[in-house]
């Protein structure tokens, strides 16, 4: 029996800056993985081993070098219709002239025409991300956890197929990032909107996803795929003192580590 | 931050050097006929026939103002934008204007008789290319000076480049815009006065260099006084339109990001 075609799809993808002799540094560092329609998988890498570069490919936001990434059988050449980015520095990626029910309608808006019932479906969206009574405030009355929900509910209200998210939690404190997955994995069950999820955090990438790609630091490309089977719905304390949990940690750091050794 | 509220001690300053221009006018009644006491400058406002004839001269120079600064506004402002985005026509035009800008623009005025005659048109003209600058470099300066990020979030959600000029490039600039707005606003009333001095045949420009012709030094500062005013007033009612139109920003910028408390 096959697997059904991926929604998407990522071959040998690779991105090189030519460095100041003109030279190019060889591509050894592609990556490919797929992601199966529903699914939530994350790519897990160390810093600087150009997870945002390569998210910013098949974003089609940047053009890669070699390789290609495949959305519901198309190729990606310029920002897929289907697919939408959630930069990690949502201070700069909100609009700051727009209050939280803006921002929101902004993702509605996009979506072409101006639709009917926009605004209570916005209304709907900042209630799922908990920001009721924030309808009327600007970005900058909000704190950086709150500010990324903003974003977030945006990127939902343009009702992508594909949710590519890039450390989205990366620049908040340990408390609000646990909140913040735990709202993320509630919208993805009840929107089942396909998510590609890249952060250096090894425990999020566990705690969020059903699958997870694992990149070396040098060459950095995929050094493992990992199934991560701990049952949903998952929990801040249960699911991080399940003995799978530890062995998939485990597992991870020395794969990680072994990359950097190399 | 709540709109200025009006400055004691520099109103107490300007009401000081009023008062004693006003007792050397009233000793020394010889410099009377260069500086007349202000009193009978307001006297003379004060005057209905004056008066009507200062406000009908008004009118026109507001118009003439108005004309030429909004539409320096429209086309300073689509030209920056575009300019600020585009790098290949940045690269074209950015000598061009770096030599144009630093004329003193009042020297355009012969070239513009010289090729629009004497007329509205040629006062309207200097005022556009005048008031056009501070505009137009400050579109520029505030959409080069946008976020990527910000960009990238509207291709990401789908936009061409026309709709992130005008929904995303245009809106992150409006402070820079509002600041070349601001600029512009004293400069476009100095060329409407001056062009109305040289070739005028009303305004309050014409007005004044009129009386002072004829000799009439107390109309002459009347009308100095009239378009004084109407250069503050327009001053402050841009600011207060401004902070209205701004307070994103101003909250944005104040307060900083509040992340990592």
């Amino acid at each position: 029996m096959n697997p059904p075609e991926p929604i998407l799809k990522v071959e040998g993808l690779s991105k090189n800056y030519r460095q100041a002799g003109g030279e190019s540094t060889p591509a050894i560092d592609d990556i490919s993985l797929e992601v199966q329609e529903g699914e939530f998988v994350s790519l897990v890498g160390p810093s600087g081993c150009g997870k945002t570069t390569r998210l910013m490919c098949i974003a089609g936001l940047a053009e890669p070098s070699a390789g290609r990434a495949v959305v519901k059988s198309v190729e990606v050449a310029g920002p897929p219709r289907n697919l939408v980015l959630v930069f990690q520095e949502y201070n700069k990626s909100l609009f700051a002239w727009r209050t939280v029910l803006g921002n929101v309608l902004f993702g509605i808006e996009s979506k072409g025409a101006r639709v009917a019932g926009a605004e209570a479906k916005a209304g709907r969206l900042i209630e799922m991300v908990g920001l009721v009574g924030f309808e009327r405030h600007y970005p900058w009355e909000l704190s950086g956890g709150m500010q990324q929900r903003v974003a977030i509910a945006r990127a939902l209200a343009y009702e992508p197929e594909v949710l590519l998210m890039d450390e989205p939690f990366g620049s908040v404190d340990a408390m609000t990032r646990l909140e913040l997955e735990d709202g993320l994995l509630k919208l993805w069950k009840e929107l089942r909107t396909t998510i590609l999820f890249v952060t250096h955090d090894i425990e999020e990438a566990i705690y969020l996803s059903d699958r997870i790609y694992v990149l070396g630091r040098r060459p950095s490309r995929v050094v493992q795929t990992l199934d991560v089977g701990l049952p949903r719905p998952r929990n801040q304390i249960a699911t991080r003192a399940d003995p799978a949990f530890m062995r998939l940690r485990n597992e991870i750091y020395r794969r990680t580590a072994d990359g950097s050794a190399e | 931050m709540k709109p200025r509220r009006l400055n004691v001690s520099g109103f107490a300053v300007f009401t000081a050097a009023l008062f004693f221009w006003e007792i050397l006018s009233r000793t020394r009644p010889e410099l009377q006929s260069y500086f007349p006491p202000p009193s009978g400058v307001l006297r003379a406002l004060a005057e209905l026939s004056v008066l009507r004839e200062i406000l009908r001269h008004l009118i026109e120079t507001l118009g003439r103002f108005l004309s030429g600064y909004l539409i320096a506004a429209a086309l300073a402002v689509g030209a920056g934008v575009i300019l600020g985005y585009s790098r290949t026509a940045y690269s074209f035009f950015a000598a061009p204007i770096e030599l144009c800008r630093p004329m003193p623009s009042v020297a355009i005025i012969p070239v513009a008789i010289l090729t629009l005659g004497i007329g509205n048109a040629m006062m309207i003209a200097v005022t556009v290319y005048a008031a056009a600058w501070p505009i137009l470099v400050n579109t520029i300066d505030g959409v080069r000076h946008i976020d990527r990020t910000l960009i990238d979030t509207g291709r990401t959600f789908g936009l061409g480049r026309w709709k992130i000029l005008r929904r995303i490039a245009l809106p992150a600039a409006a402070p820079h815009i509002a600041t070349g707005l601001r600029v512009s606003l004293p400069i476009a009333l100095i060329l409407v006065t001056t062009a109305e001095m040289v070739v005028g045949a009303s305004g309050l420009g014409f007005y004044i260099l009129d009386e002072e012709r004829s000799l009439r030094t107390t109309n002459m500062y009347a009308g100095v006084a009239a378009v004084a005013l109407a250069g503050y007033s327009l001053n402050r009612l841009f600011v207060a339109v401004e902070s209205r139109a701004m307070a994103w920003h101003r909250g944005a910028s104040g307060k900083g990001s509040r992340e990592r408390e």
